[in-house]
């Protein structure tokens, strides 16, 4: 039966967890996420899954990447501070293909900063925040109803591609209640098995855990099921095994691990256009400050500016043909985020591939943990026109 | 049309509730849309406390306030916190029993606001003999007084919203505050 609930955007990632099939979640309570992990300790032992608490968010993340190989689906929710010291676990989880799903909803920072404030402040830490080269996946909602959305969104595509996913949300979107619609069911992707079953393997014909199909992402077998999956943060080969002095062994399987986002990004971003057909000016934006430049863009058409919005949905990976497509035709990108200009620096690269005719790109930044006041924008709009 | 309100109260009033309850009747049972916020701070707290729901049959872009078109004050220090940004010809509902009317005065006459008075704390504590239903009482009187929501819808998101077994106590509580006419 659909269900409808007038709910916190924090509880509406726990509703789409258990819609995702999410059966283990361990993390530790900080603001301003603790509501998914209040959310989930209510529905997960009701839903056939499991709930805990661990010391810290370092062993957290160790938790839901074990949780993982044992062949569950898995989700920890965070914020700043426990993001960031769960950075190096999440470097394993890509070189250890692990999907899992972190939430993390942005404060104020750096360090413990502004609890109950919003941010977006992490927009870089997500995509650099571990060391090596990797490629995250992330979404931003920008409303109660995306919070349910992205995170079943975040769970199909940590399986597709086995990576670890970033549910990028904010102190705004996940202590706002709206109404969300709950479907029936929704579409789920499930783990992909091997084909082969663990007796069909042997010395002469191994199996082979890291041996990647054609979208780059190796089958996922899970521990216990006869299968023999040596997993290791070190570089290694097709059989799990370290090879780490190699530089073509490093170069192949870094290489992969890059290229399967890469050569998939059309299939992964997702952008929402409104009013760009004329537009002189296109605002970018994701997550809550979304909803300030779509009542600023409103107010702009009503005064006759040719005004438009790309409402990002992926920041990472970045939607550059989208942007790109947008930076050709508009004299001017405004980017609109909570911090000091982060997801700005992307969009100048893409707005430096146009050449000579390339837009003005300006950022509208804000810190402190309110959203940007429409008139703001609106301000900004005029000021450059 | 969009219609802004702010509740304020102290901190353990059930003002975040009200503002729950409000926003859940218009979105779930009057086919309205409706963000709810809430103040997070550390202020919430035994201090003011505060919840804002912006209502509107158009779909709701920026979730805060702009300028209230509604306030209800369950505190006077709430109320001296908090009206400054009530719109012009705005709604204010207070209750009389706490509020020293005598420091609004200037304020109503200068900005054309309606106020209506709605004693939810002596109702719910002499009346319904439970001071903690104040809050429900009052969202029987903002459902009378604005109009914002529905009867129904109100009834509804008040039996949705409570604890199970204080459904009656609640009820007669909503209908006190919803037979209030203001004065």
């Amino acid at each position: 039966m659909v269900k409808e609930l007038f709910v916190q955007g924090n509880e509406a990632c726990a509703y789409g967890a258990i819609k995702a099939g999410c059966k283990f979640f361990g993390g530790y309570p900080i603001t301003p996420s603790t509501e998914v992990a209040e959310k989930l300790a209510e529905l997960l032992p009701k839903h056939g899954g499991s709930f805990i608490q661990m010391e810290d968010e370092i062993a957290a993340i160790g938790a839901i990447i074990g949780a993982s190989w044992s062949g569950l689906k898995t989700m920890t929710s965070t914020s700043g501070p426990g993001f960031s010291l769960m950075q190096e676990n999440i470097g394993y989880a890509h070189i250890t293909e692990t999907p899992t799903v972190i939430v993390n909803v942005q404060r104020g920072g750096p360090s413990t900063g502004q609890p109950t404030m919003a941010s977006q402040g992490d927009m870089m830490q997500i995509r650099w925040g571990s060391h090596g080269d990797y490629e995250p996946i992330s979404l931003a909602p920008s409303s109660v109803q995306e919070c349910f959305d992205f995170t079943v969104e975040a769970f199909n595509l940590s399986e597709q591609y086995r990576v670890p996913v970033i549910l990028a949300t904010d102190e705004i979107i996940g202590h706002m209640r709206e109404k969300i619609t709950i479907p029936d069911s929704v579409d789920v992707i499930p783990r992909t098995m091997p084909k082969e079953s663990p007796d069909e393997f042997s010395t002469n014909n191994p199996y082979l855990p890291f041996k990647a199909e054609e979208n780059g992402a190796p089958p996922m077998a899970a521990f216990g099921q006869g299968y023999k999956i040596p997993v290791t943060g070190l570089t290694h080969d097709e059989r799990g095994y370290p090879d780490s002095a190699d530089f073509e062994a490093h170069t192949k399987l870094i290489t992969r691990l890059n290229n399967k986002i890469l050569n998939n990004r059309e299939k992964i971003v997702s952008v929402h256009e409104r009013f760009c057909d004329d537009a002189d000016t296109i605002i970018i934006s994701y997550g809550a400050p979304v909803r300030s430049v779509h009542r600023a863009v409103v107010q702009a058409r009503e005064e006759g500016l040719k005004v438009g919005s790309i409402k990002v949905d992926t920041p990472w990976p970045f939607p550059e043909a989208q942007i790109l497509k947008a930076a050709e035709v508009a004299k001017n990108l405004i980017v609109v985020e909570m911090n000091l200009g982060q997801m700005v620096y992307e969009v100048e690269r893409v707005a430096g591939m146009v050449g000579e005719n390339r837009p003005n790109v300006h950022l509208i930044p804000k810190i402190g943990g309110e959203l940007h006041k429409p008139e703001v924008i609106l301000s900004k709009i005029k000021e450059i026109s | 049309m969009r219609t802004e309100i702010r509740i304020a109260g102290f901190g353990g009033q059930g003002v975040i509730l009200a503002g729950i309850i409000v926003g859940k009747a218009a979105s779930l049972f009057d086919g309205l849309n409706a963000v709810q916020t809430q103040s997070y701070g550390p202020e919430a707290r035994g201090g003011a406390s505060k919840t804002e729901v912006v209502v509107s049959d158009d779909e709701i872009n920026y979730p805060k306030l702009t300028s209230p078109d509604i306030l209800v004050a369950m505190s006077h220090e709430a109320l001296m916190a908090y009206m400054g940004d009530l719109k012009d010809g705005g709604i204010l509902i207070i209750d009389s029993d706490v509020i020293d009317e005598e420091d609004i005065k200037d304020f109503v006459k200068e900005h054309n606001i309606n106020v209506y008075h709605a004693r939810v704390n002596k109702t719910a504590e002499h009346d319904i003999g439970l001071k903690i239903v104040a809050n429900i009482v009052m969202v029987g009187a903002i459902t009378k007084l604005t109009k914002v929501i529905s009867y129904d819808a109100a009834k509804d998101a008040v039996l949705d919203s409570v604890p199970p077994g204080t459904e009656k106590k609640n009820m007669q509580a909503f209908e006190a505050g919803y037979a209030m006419d203001g004065t």
